[in-house]
């Protein structure tokens, strides 16, 4: 039983993410359309399972929702600090820098995400990855600590990045 | 009803103006594209995440609800950041920035591991 129910949900996230799409593609909330969303689901993640070899196993939801709602915060506070520097700093005192990041994330989609979150996050551009990809390089817009924006990385995201794919 | 719609919507569209004037600013008076690539690429998010949520308060008070603008939205964030990272990595490999530091952990960056490319060729400016 639990092997018919892999085999008709591989990857049941996709599954509701896709549903959920769909509605809201749809701009509104009926049967018929959660029904056609589940079923996209179900087709599509079947079709294409050969994709994905390896994807992570352990995907705590809860867990990204959170972070999420930090992340989605960060980006409203760093947004008004970085238009802020956009308007008052002049070029001749901007002190931009490179930021090294050690990562002790493995899998790639962790890093995917926690590149994507720098990148979101304002004053922070992530811009490569090293060959063996244990390190992020991080451009700063302005900053006259890098070590602390690196520090601030490396607990504020990087830690919960690491309970979220365990 | 109505007016507290109306507001709120005035007033999304006007900070969300704001911070997509912003992003404009930082485009103009950044001086090399490094720097560059910050201010449109934020300032942007939240501008138009500003916009999308006034047309979604602006379709609610006309008793259309519309949910449409949160998938706009959401596929914003997870494009954005990818053409960051393709502008700032073109940056780094026409050598038009600063050399970053060396990686703790490896030897270079993906980026500057070209094997058969010719060593610190400056980027000629406004190519």
């Amino acid at each position: 039983m639990t092997g018919f129910l892999h085999r008709l949900f591989p990857h049941p996230l996709l599954t509701l993410l896709l549903a959920l799409v769909w509605v809201l593609l749809q701009n509104e909330v009926t049967a018929g359309m959660v029904v056609f969303g589940l079923i996209l689901g179900v087709i599509i993640p079947a079709m294409t399972a050969v994709w994905w070899p390896d994807r992570p196993s352990g995907f705590r939801l809860g867990k990204m929702m959170s972070y999420s709602v930090i992340v989605i915060w960060d980006i409203i506070v760093a947004n008004i600090q970085v238009a802020w520097i956009v308007l008052t700093v002049p070029n001749s005192k901007l002190k931009p820098a490179w930021i090294v990041v050690p990562l002790e994330l493995t899998q790639p989609e962790a890093i995917t995400v926690l590149a994507g979150t720098i990148t979101l996050t304002p004053g922070t551009v992530s811009s490569d990855l090293s060959t063996e990809g244990r390190s992020l390089l991080v451009h700063v817009l302005h900053t006259d600590d890098p070590d602390a924006v690196r520090d601030e990385i490396k607990t504020r995201y990087e830690r919960r990045l690491l309970e979220v794919f365990s | 009803m109505s007016d507290f719609g109306d507001i709120a919507t005035a007033a999304c569209l006007i900070i969300g103006s704001a911070f997509i004037l912003v992003g404009a600013i930082g485009l103009v008076r950044f001086n090399d594209s490094m720097t560059r690539l910050h201010a449109p690429t934020k300032v942007g998010t939240v501008g138009i995440g500003m916009l999308l949520l006034a047309s979604m308060i602006h379709s609610g008070t006309l008793g259309q609800t519309s949910i449409h603008e949160t998938l706009i939205m959401a596929f914003l964030f997870v494009t954005a950041p990818i053409s960051a990272h393709f502008v700032a990595k073109v940056n780094m490999h026409r050598r038009a920035c600063d050399t970053p530091p060396k990686p703790e952990q490896d030897e270079t960056w993906a980026t500057l591991n070209a094997p058969d490319q010719p060593e610190a060729q400056p980027a000629t400016e406004k190519a």
